[in-house]
């Protein structure tokens, strides 16, 4: 069992899909000879061939369009967009096409797709390449929405999204691409979608969290270990459809609840995770439930990038303050 | 200075306004009109029984394609079954040429999904509202055909208004690179609701704009069935020897209104409208059936009493369809119901038991 990154690990799953079933294509700009922006796909294309690992037209709207269009003639596209800034113009193939073709034709049409994209601040990269679009996402029905936060969770919840038989939009943390590396076996073996993740087990507090998020989670949760205050880390893994037993499971043992994202707090994910716990575990609460989340302003540019993004530091200080509820 | 690139577009006409057939198509296949004018006659009076239908409030908003049958029915008319067609929404002389129901074309505009349920052309695409928003789709299904080594083609269709937006270009612009077996019909029917035409673009044609993205562009008479099969057989041939994609630009006229929620008298003449039946698609293609020893006054006359025969038993079977269950609004969204829709369900099935216990 080799050790990967994360973006190794997305190679893996991407080479594995590509070998196990022939209906599997990659589709996207520069994913070709150069491998990808990242590299996500590098060496596919020589291996593969450049049938399979196509290189596009810079134009995302055909891209995304494509890939339904394939998808609905029973092929498994694999688009990617070399920026999640760059993929607002498939909102409209997400919201309109990819999502309601089930529904609309009656399970006559279906579209087994996959878009996947690199999401988050914390490499310093130009404007508009450090977005976090995950919460507009999971508000379209019909569409699922993951995102890993380890090599193995990739590999596991990439090979998931290519054999799902619903559209599904992979969100890659860009921060974890290269930050850790850890065995990951190319076993094929896919991680169930729809499920969160207990990455720490703990008893006073619940830390909710996804993605890159989930580093600075994992630190504050040492922190607040060598404080005496013992934290549950859950990684949600997909956001829709979301894994609610998993999450009011663990907030019904802690009795505390902190929400932490990168993407802006207003009517972010963490909104609908907190009102779920408000609602549905309101009688084990010993506190309000806290959310941490990027400021509610335009994600800034790479200088003032580390003082948006939720550091552990202030992780802690918001659990301290919900541990303060007795 | 020298031309660095010269470009032109042909335009293709055979039977003309008055009905005369100038100079036929090398291999005409006259007896294959006859079913042809038969659909472009069932068409006309399936939309005047649904416009009927929604003025008495038993059918939604609804589009007529009064005066664009030789184009719709002509384009599904040189198709294959296997083919895929990627429509807009005024389709209708296509829809039932390849199979669809009047039943289900009825229940998608009464504003029921199972319309788009079809059993018919089970590959077909729905109608796509979002104007040009399907083009990448047909893209998406010819690079499938190409990949799989299947003679098959994408055939879109879309409107005047629909060359405006950038989906169609970037549609155009990757079929071309990707030389997809895809055809891409433009019904120019002169309007895009309010606006015509010529504040659509400043290009002469709409074929013209296939050329930016390496593609052929050809126009044709889309009143005249004979050229609309011609040059849309063409680029289906084209398409299916792995040539590449074509636009097709076919130059019809909207006789009505937008759809029923619209005055067309708003925005345009009346003297235009008129001016534009004389250029109508049904009456020539009869006169040159006609004229053929192909069809007769007592086949019109059969035709028009069995078109509506069909047409009221399809109204009955449409207006007698059961309502979908309101749990049918959850069930399809994914493959599997997600546990965060099982409360939802049963909520709508126990409104539902409440409608009906
Ligand atoms: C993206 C988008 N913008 C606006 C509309 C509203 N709309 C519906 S039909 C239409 C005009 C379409 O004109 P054209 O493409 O020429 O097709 P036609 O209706 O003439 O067949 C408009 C603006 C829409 N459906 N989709
Ligand atoms: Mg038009």
């Amino acid at each position: 069992m080799a050790d990967l990154t994360l973006i190794e690990a997305v190679n893996l799953a991407l080479a594995r899909a590509l070998e196990d079933d022939p209906d599997v294509v990659l589709i996207g700009q520069d994913i070709g000879v150069n491998g990808g922006v990242f590299r996500a796909t590098g060496g596919l294309a020589a291996r593969f061939g450049e049938e399979r690992v196509r290189d596009t037209p810079l134009a995302e709207t055909v891209i995304a369009a494509s890939a339904v269009g394939m998808a609905v003639e029973g092929m498994k596209p694999v688009a990617e967009i070399q920026f999640a800034g760059f993929m607002y113009s498939c909102f409209d193939q997400l919201i309109n096409h990819a999502g309601r073709l089930r529904t609309r034709t009656r399970g006559r049409l279906t579209c087994p797709m996959v878009l996947r994209t690199p999401v988050g601040g914390g490499i310093h990269a130009p404007e508009h390449h450090s977005e976090s679009p995950e919460g507009w996402l999971a508000h379209i029905p019909g569409i699922k929405v993951v995102t890993p936060s380890t090599p193995a969770a990739a590999y596991g919840l990439l090979l998931a999204a290519i054999r799902d038989p619903d559209p599904v939009v992979f969100l890659e943390p860009t921060r974890l691409y290269r930050m850790l590396k850890e065995p990951v076996a190319d076993d094929g073996a896919a991680l169930p979608l729809g499920r969160a993740f207990v990455r720490r087990e703990g008893a006073d507090i619940t830390l909710v969290s996804w993605g890159a998020t989930l580093v600075e989670v994992g630190q504050a949760a040492q922190t607040l270990a060598e404080r005496g205050v013992s934290a549950e880390v859950v990684d949600v893994a997909t956001l829709r459809p979301l894994d609610s037993a998993t999450l009011l499971a663990s907030v019904s043992k802690t009795g505390r609840c902190l929400i932490v994202h990168e993407a802006p707090r207003l009517f972010g994910a963490g909104a609908e995770i907190a009102a779920q716990v408000a609602s549905e575990a309101l009688m084990s609460l010993v506190a309000p439930v806290g959310r941490l989340a990027g400021y509610d302003t335009v994600m800034p540019l790479a200088r003032l990038e580390d003082d948006y993004l939720p550091s552990a530091a202030r992780i802690v200080a918001a659990a301290e303050a919900l541990m303060a509820y007795r | 200075m020298k031309t660095a690139a010269q470009f032109s577009v042909s335009y293709h006409q055979f039977l003309n306004a008055k009905g005369a057939l100038a100079e036929p198509p090398p291999g005409l296949d006259l007896p294959a009109l006859v079913p042809v004018y038969r659909t472009m006659a069932f068409t006309r009076a399936f939309d005047a029984r649904a416009v009927a239908l929604q003025r008495t409030g038993q059918l939604r908003t609804f589009p007529s394609s009064l005066g664009e049958e030789a184009a719709t029915v002509g384009l599904a008319s040189v198709m294959r079954p296997d083919d895929v067609l990627l429509p807009t929404y005024r389709e209708t002389g296509a829809f039932l040429w390849r199979g669809v129901t009047p039943v289900e074309i009825f229940l998608y505009w009464a504003g029921d999904e199972r319309g788009s349920a079809i059993a018919g052309p089970r590959g077909d695409f729905p109608i796509s509202v979002p104007i040009a928003s399907h083009c990448g789709h047909a893209t998406g299904v010819a690079a499938a055909f190409q990949y799989r080594k299947e003679a098959r083609v994408a055939v879109c269709v879309l409107g005047d208004g629909a060359t405006s937006k950038g989906d169609f270009y970037e549609a155009v612009n990757l079929a071309g690179v990707w030389r997809l077996p895809a055809v891409f019909v433009v019904i120019n029917n002169r309007w895009a609701i309010s606006v015509p035409a010529a504040r659509q673009t400043a290009c002469a044609t709409f074929a013209q704009k296939a050329i930016a993205g390496g593609v052929p562009g050809v126009q044709a008479d889309g009143n005249d069935a004979v050229a609309v099969r011609h040059v849309v057989g063409q680029a289906l041939e084209r398409a299916r020897s792995g040539e590449g994609p074509t636009v097709v630009e076919l130059l019809s006229y909207r006789l009505t209104d937008h759809t029923t929620a619209d005055d067309a008298r708003r925005y345009r003449s009346a003297d235009e409208v008129s001016a534009a039946w004389a250029e109508e698609p049904l009456v020539r293609l009869r006169a040159l059936l006609a004229r053929e020893g192909l069809w007769t006054k007592a086949d019109e006359e059969a035709l028009i009493a069995d078109n509506q025969a069909r047409l009221e038993a399809a109204v009955a079977d449409y207006l007698a369809t059961p309502p979908q269950p309101l749990t049918s609004m959850v069930d399809y969204l994914y493959a599997e119901l997600p546990a965060e829709l099982v409360a939802q369900r049963a909520e709508l099935a126990a409104r539902e038991g409440g409608h009906h216990g």
